[in-house]
Parts: structure tokens; C-alpha cells; sequence
């Protein structure tokens, strides 16, 4: 029972992983495919902020001596990795957006069956 | 000046993508990205130089002191890398006038400029930093540009081609984004050289193996290694020609660097392949990457495709190298993340040239330009002369280091697997050639001018570097020995 709640992010962070990447696979449509994604990364953002945190620690702001403070450089590297996610997710959706102007769906079964078609008029 | 060579090297490409958009004019545009790789590709030189007798070059970024600063680490393998990338880029410069205005929408050239030069960025940044998470962002720069270049190709299956790279490439670098986290919390550094002193400590944790794990199926997805390489086959057929040609010589040996760098120098090869079979496991999919990809590219009718599907099954010869933990399998590596490099990129430029002049890649495209296109036509032979591994060639140099290094472990059936490949290699790039030359020409429209000379000079400078490294591997062969060493040595 310590090691379960004692890892409660962890096993957090396993879950949604999974679930983010059972969308990204599963899905056919394009844009959940890339929601999946972000479920995915989110996962990890938690699995670096949840490496910093130090139980009873405060924000990393210099005070009064002697404070413990949480480890503040994972937070900076996630904020990172937050950032590259937001790219990863525009660029995504602004592919979608041109797939959809080019084939009139965003079905990846349609897509494949409309590029077979052309293969073979 | 010499002391802030590292730095420029990721600045220069850095730089200019943003004054191509500046410049906005398709001619500046282009004249700003060769004189960005040119100048690029002199600073590899001068750090090949000063890195081949085993020197070590470290350079702190902005003066922060390593293991807390960011750290350029410069060895015999990273300048070898490099040299690969900015060489290749420099070559392939005079060739993307012509072809990326004609298969680029005149508006957003410079923008194309622009991309290519920030995912050149990356390539090169991954190549140099001694920092783990500075190797996250420069991947994910070189990604992100390639995604978008990919995307703007003639073809509306570019479009799908990129977005599945895009999902495929995401999930690799967070593997490795994962991997990295997981080295950090256990030792509390990102320097690459301080990981693989303060790692061993951590021997027999179940994180560092789960580290391990993630990194390796990271890099793996990256590299398009068997049964990883969903993406790469469209994502290079789809392309406008000078990407093709860019990534198919540059980003797969970076991932390789990615992966050999991981294992061999933060891991160290004696722990990193004790305990998971690692080794194995490499070999086989090697193997297998080798065969499978060499009969899938016979298949094919489009020879984009088909050159994309061969890229896989010449990963087998790199990850088979590096598999063998030998310094005979290493240097066989090294040498054919050049020699790969430059078949490839100069089969893919000679096509490129091809697509120019008719407008397709597909093989009934191709039939008869060999006696009309003569140029093009027999630089493309002796690309494939070396993807095959004739002898004066760079690709029989590579492969035979690589055979002889497989049969000093004694490993016959993989002896075979190399042989057999190359057998089948001769089949899929028998019947282009049977095209080019054999065959009537097809009555399709193709352009009337002459193909310009810019595009035939980038063309036959690779040509004529498969010839030269085959004949005279000397000097590439010692550095390739320095960089095995140095990687078996344990020190970065």
C-alpha cells in the first residue's frame, strides 16, 4: 500500500502515458491522434516536475536561510519540453488543416483509400 | 578566432535562416544558404583537423563552467559527423537553385531556405553538444524544420507523408526525453561526460536499464531502424528533391550518432550491453533491416521509393557495426555514415536532376534519359555502383571493413546477411539502370532547356567523391579508427 501511494505520481504518470499513446495508435482521426500526443507529453511533464518536488519544500525564491526549497531545474528543462510540445501541436494541426483543404478529410482510413485509388485509376 | 569554432558552427546555419527571411528574395535567399553551408562546412574541416589525432576539443557555451553550463565536446566521431552534415549540405547547395524553384511555390521560397538551414541547425547542434538535454532541443529543432519541409512537397501525399513522421518523430523524442529524465533523477547531471562517471554508481538500477531502454527505442525511431522505419519511407518519397537528398545523407547518421553516442559513451558498452542483450537484439534487427528493406525496394516502380526503402536496409550495415562492440565494427560504422552519405546523396541528386527535367520519379519516367541525359545518367551508375559495393568505390571500402570485422567474431550467418543484401542491392538498382539505358524514351513532356550547371556540378562532385574515397579511404579510415577507440576508450 506505501509503494502505491508513496509512487501516486508515477502511477499517474504511467496511466496517462498509456492512454496517450493507445489514442495516437488507435484513432484514425488526425486530430485526436495528435490530442493523444499531448496526453502523452503531458505524462512526462509530469514525470520531471513530480523529480524536483521535495516534500515541505517552498519556490526556490531566495529568503530567509536555511529554507528547503524544491529542485528548481527540472521545471526549467520541462518548460523546455512544454514549449517544444506546443510546436509539435501547431505544426500538427496546421498539417491537418492543409490535409483537409487537399484530400477533404481527416480520417487516416479515408486518406490511405483515396492515395490507393489515385494508384490505381 | 580557432577557440570559438564550435560555437560558430551551430551559429552560422542559426543565423542565416533568419536572414533568409529577412531577405525574402528567392536568389538571396539561396546565395545566403550557400554561403551558410559553405562557411559551415569550412569550420568542420578546421575541427576535423584539430580533432583527428585523438584530441578532445571542449567548449563552454556562454562561459558557464561544465558539468552546470552547457558543454560543445568535440571528439574524432562528433567532427566526423559533422563534416558528414555540413559537407553534404555545402555540395548540395549549387544543386537547389534550379530544383527548389521549380518545385517550390515562388512565394515561400526563401521561407523553404529558411527551414532547411534551421533543421541543418539541429543536425549539427546534436552533433557537437556534450549535454543530454541540449540534445533533446536540437533534435526536436531538426524535427520540427523537417516536418515542415517534408510537408512542402509537389505532391499532396507529402502532407500525410510529413504528419505521420511528425506522430512517429514526436514519440522518439520523448522516448528520449524520458530516458534522459530518468538519468537525471538518478544522478542529478546532464553532461554527458559526468553521466558516464556518476552512472556506474547507479550500476544494477532498474531506472538506469529503463533509461537505456527508452534512449535506445528513441534513437531507434529516429534512425528508422527495423521495425521502426514506418515513417521513413514516404517521408523521403514525397519530399522536394533536395530534402530527399538532404536527410536521406544527413538526419538518419545523426540518429545513428545519437544512438552510438548513448550507448558507448554515457552507458559505456561493457553495462549497457551486459544484462539486456542488446547486442543481440541489434544484430538481429540489423539482419533482418538489411534483407527486408533490400527485397521491398526491388518492388517498387517509383525510384524515390525505392532509393527510400534501400536508406533502410544500409541502416542495417550501420547499426550491425555498431552491434559488434569491436573497434573494427565501429570504424566500419564511421566510415559508412560517410560512405552512405555520399552514394545516397548523390543517387537522390541525380534523380533530383531527373525530376527536374520530366517532373517524375517513376520508373517509366526514367526510361531511356541515360542516353539523352548522359551526365546524370552515369553519375546515377556510379552512385549505385557504390549503394552496391564495387570495389573503387566508397561502398566496397565500408563493406568490406564491415565483412571483415563481422568474421573476426566469427559471425558467418551475419556474413551472409551482408553479402546476400548486397546481392539483392544489385537487383533493385539493376532495373533503374536497365531503365535509364534500355528502354525507349517514354512520350511524357519534359522540359526543353538543358539541365543548368549548377545542378550537374553538385551531382558529379558526389560522383566523384564514391570514386575518390574508394580509391584513396586513407585518411578517412584513421579517423573512423581514432573515433572506434576513442568510443571503446570510455572517455567522450
Amino acid at each position: 500500500m506505501q509503494t502505491f501511494l508513496g509512487l501516486y505520481n508515477f502511477w499517474v504518470v504511467i496511466v496517462l502515458m498509456m492512454i496517450g499513446f493507445y489514442i495516437v495508435i488507435a484513432h484514425d482521426n488526425l486530430v485526436k491522434k495528435i490530442i493523444g500526443l499531448n496526453i502523452f507529453q503531458t505524462a512526462v511533464f509530469i514525470l520531471y516536475i513530480s523529480a524536483g518536488k521535495i516534500q515541505g519544500g517552498t519556490a526556490p525564491i531566495l529568503g530567509e536561510p536555511g529554507a528547503v526549497y524544491s529542485h528548481p531545474l527540472p521545471h526549467v528543462l520541462i518548460l523546455t519540453a512544454i514549449v517544444v510540445g506546443v510546436a509539435t501541436t501547431a505544426l500538427g494541426l496546421a498539417l491537418i488543416v492543409r490535409i483537409h483543404e487537399a484530400y477533404g478529410s481527416n480520417e487516416e482510413d479515408d486518406l490511405l483509400v483515396l492515395d490507393r485509388r489515385e494508384d490505381s485509376p | 578566432m580557432t577557440a570559438q569554432l564550435p560555437a560558430l558552427q551551430i551559429l552560422l546555419p542559426m543565423l542565416a535562416s533568419a536572414l533568409c527571411v529577412l531577405l525574402r528574395s528567392p536568389a538571396g535567399a539561396w546565395l545566403c544558404f550557400t554561403l551558410a553551408t559553405w562557411a559551415s562546412f569550412a569550420v568542420s574541416v578546421l575541427l576535423v583537423l584539430a580533432t583527428r589525432s585523438g584530441a578532445i576539443l571542449s567548449y563552454e557555451m556562454g562561459g558557464w563552467e561544465p558539468p552546470f553550463g552547457i558543454e560543445l565536446r568535440i571528439d574524432a566521431l562528433n567532427a566526423f559527423v559533422l563534416l558528414i552534415v555540413s559537407g553534404m549540405a555545402a555540395v548540395m547547395a549549387p544543386f537547389a537553385r534550379s530544383s527548389v524553384l521549380a518545385e517550390i511555390e515562388q512565394t515561400r521560397v526563401y521561407l523553404f531556405y529558411a527551414l532547411v538551414l534551421l533543421c541543418l541547425t539541429g543536425l549539427l547542434g546534436i552533433s557537437i553538444t556534450g549535454d543530454a538535454f541540449n540534445l533533446f532541443v536540437f533534435l526536436e529543432i531538426s524535427s520540427l524544420s523537417s516536418y515542415a519541409i517534408i510537408a512542402m512537397g509537389p505532391n499532396r501525399r507529402a502532407l500525410l507523408a510529413a504528419f505521420q513522421y511528425l506522430i512517429m518523430g514526436t514519440v522518439g523524442g520523448t522516448f528520449i526525453l524520458i530516458g534522459i529524465g530518468l538519468m537525471y533523477m538518478l544522478t542529478g547531471t546532464l553532461n554527458m561526460a559526468d553521466l558516464a562517471e556518476r552512472l556506474p554508481a547507479m550500476a544494477d538500477s532498474r531506472t538506469e536499464k529503463a533509461a537505456l531502454g527508452f534512449i535506445v527505442v528513441g534513437a531507434s525511431i529516429k534512425l528508422a531502424l527495423f521495425p521502426l522505419h514506418a515513417w521513413l519511407p514516404n517521408a523521403y518519397a514525397y519530399a522536394p528533391s533536395l530534402v530527399s537528398a538532404l536527410l536521406a545523407a544527413t538526419a538518419t547518421k545523426v540518429a545513428a550518432y545519437v544512438l552510438i553516442r548513448f550507448i558507448y559513451t554515457v552507458f559505456l558498452p561493457e553495462r549497457a550491453f551486459d544484462g539486456l542483450m542488446l547486442s543481440e537484439l541489434m544484430m538481429a534487427l540489423a539482419a533482418i533491416a538489411m534483407i527486408a528493406g533490400s527485397v521491398v525496394a526491388i518492388f517498387q516502380h517509383n525510384v524515390k521509393l525505392l532509393l527510400a526503402w534501400s536508406s533502410i536496409a544500409q541502416i542495417g550495415y550501420i547499426v550491425l557495426g555498431a552491434a559488434l562492440v569491436t573497434t573494427a565494427g565501429l570504424a566500419a560504422t564511421t566510415l559508412h555514415l560517410l560512405n552512405h552519405a555520399v552514394a545516397k546523396g548523390c543517387l537522390f541528386l541525380a534523380l533530383g536532376v531527373i525530376v527536374w527535367k520530366t517532373g517524375g520519379a517513376r520508373l517509366s519516367d526514367l526510361a531511356g534519359l541515360g542516353r539523352t541525359l548522359p551526365w546524370v545518367g552515369a553519375a546515377f551508375v556510379i552512385g549505385a555502383l557504390s549503394l552496391i559495393g564495387v570495389p573503387f568505390t566508397g561502398g566496397f571500402i565500408t563493406k568490406w571493413y564491415l565483412l571483415v570485422a563481422v568474421a573476426e567474431q566469427e559471425l558467418w550467418l551475419l556474413a551472409g546477411a551482408v553479402v546476400l543484401s548486397s546481392l539483392l542491392s544489385i537487383i533493385y538498382m539493376g532495373r533503374v539502370i536497365e531503365t535509364l539505358y534500355f528502354r525507349a524514351p517514354s512520350q511524357g513532356t519534359t522540359r526543353s532547356e538543358p539541365v543548368p550547371v549548377l545542378m550537374l556540378t553538385s551531382v558529379w562532385l558526389l560522383a566523384l567523391l564514391n570514386v575518390a574515397i574508394g580509391s584513396y579511404s586513407e585518411p578517412f579510415a584513421a579517423i573512423a579508427r581514432t573515433a572506434a577507440g576513442q568510443l571503446l576508450g570510455g572517455t567522450p
